[in-house]
């Protein structure tokens, strides 16, 4: 007989631990206020305006800086959520024991290439990242950004990643 | 007129007063002539990798983007502002915990609309650079004076 479904809100509390673990430790993440919506395995990094991440006053408009940060750590937590999300969906790892420093190592940024198409304007911004290409040591990774609307991107980036050695070092 | 001096320094107060250059401490060092270098202290607040203690990529591209929109403002034939078109950063090592930071870049062509910026950072090494970045602007040229 097949066993009885796992219940829901066992699933979605597995998933969204892996998920926070990921963000809860590392300071910049806090410092740019930026929060994750998951549904699913898909993650939207979500930039909370705040006065701070202003570049131009005179326009206002987002710091080119804050932007790109941003993107980043949309990129690399969703290579890391892809990695976790297999270990902890298998079972191999179990998402309560995790925490920051239990975590497995996380990709490093070999380099990042920012568009700006259009000012970010004052207020929230989101971004998606799509893993394009993952292998044993490099990744490629696609991010778009978007505020008011989700097809009227405001920038775009791609960058590279060192994978980190499954021995852990 | 005004003086390449006077661009200098009316470039080094626009970056000191920037909310985010702000945020992350970032001081002027030397602007001019299309040149410009930038400093930045170590902060816990903006690591990235709590395990090593090593600065979040971010805050080193937001130096960068930074001191290559001041080397462009700064550029003998620079009208008002300008605005990033694209930037690449290539990092090539964690900076050191605690050490500075402190990028400088170089407005090294300008178009009638674009200009293009190389910029290195390092951290209190100066032998291995921590970071390197390529750049496009917009760019506006000062409008010809009559005299």
């Amino acid at each position: 007989m097949r066993p009885p479904p796992e219940p829901l809100h066992l699933i979605k509390q597995r998933r969204d631990r892996a998920l926070a673990v990921l963000a809860e430790g590392v300071p910049y993440i806090r410092f740019m206020g930026i929060t994750f919506d998951r549904r699913g395995d898909e993650v939207t990094a979500v930039l909370n305006y705040s006065e701070k991440l202003i570049g131009n006053p005179l326009l206002p408009a987002l710091h080119g800086g804050a932007t790109a940060g941003f993107m980043e750590v949309a990129a690399v937590i969703e290579l890391g959520f892809h990695l976790l999300w297999d270990e902890v969906e298998s079972g191999r790892l179990n998402a309560d024991d995790l925490t920051p420093e239990t975590l497995p190592r996380m990709p490093k940024t070999i380099d990042f290439n920012v568009d700006y198409l259009r000012a970010g304007l004052p207020r929230d911004a989101y971004a998606r990242a799509r893993v394009n290409r993952i292998g044993r040591r490099y990744a490629s990774v696609h991010v778009e950004a978007w505020q008011d609307n989700r097809h009227r991107l405001f920038a775009q980036a791609t960058g590279h990643f060192l994978m980190p050695s499954r021995d852990g070092s | 007129m005004e003086t390449a001096k006077d661009k200098a320094q009316k470039t080094m107060q626009f970056i000191a007063s920037l909310p985010f250059s702000k945020a992350l401490q970032m001081q002027p060092e030397e602007i001019g002539d299309g040149v410009a270098v930038i400093s930045m202290p170590y902060a816990a607040e903006l690591v990235g990798d709590p395990a090593s203690g090593v600065i979040h990529g971010g805050a080193v591209s937001a130096l960068m983007d930074t001191c290559g929109g001041a080397a462009v403002m700064s550029h003998p034939n620079a009208g008002a502002g300008t605005a990033t078109i694209d930037l690449r950063i290539d990092y090539m090592r964690g900076a050191t915990p605690g050490q500075r930071i402190t990028a400088r870049a170089e407005c090294y062509h300008v178009t009638r609309s674009v200009a293009f910026v190389r910029a290195q950072a390092w951290d209190e090494d100066a032998t291995r650079p921590v970071a390197a970045a390529t750049g496009a602007f917009t760019f506006e040229q000062l409008p010809q004076d009559a005299s």
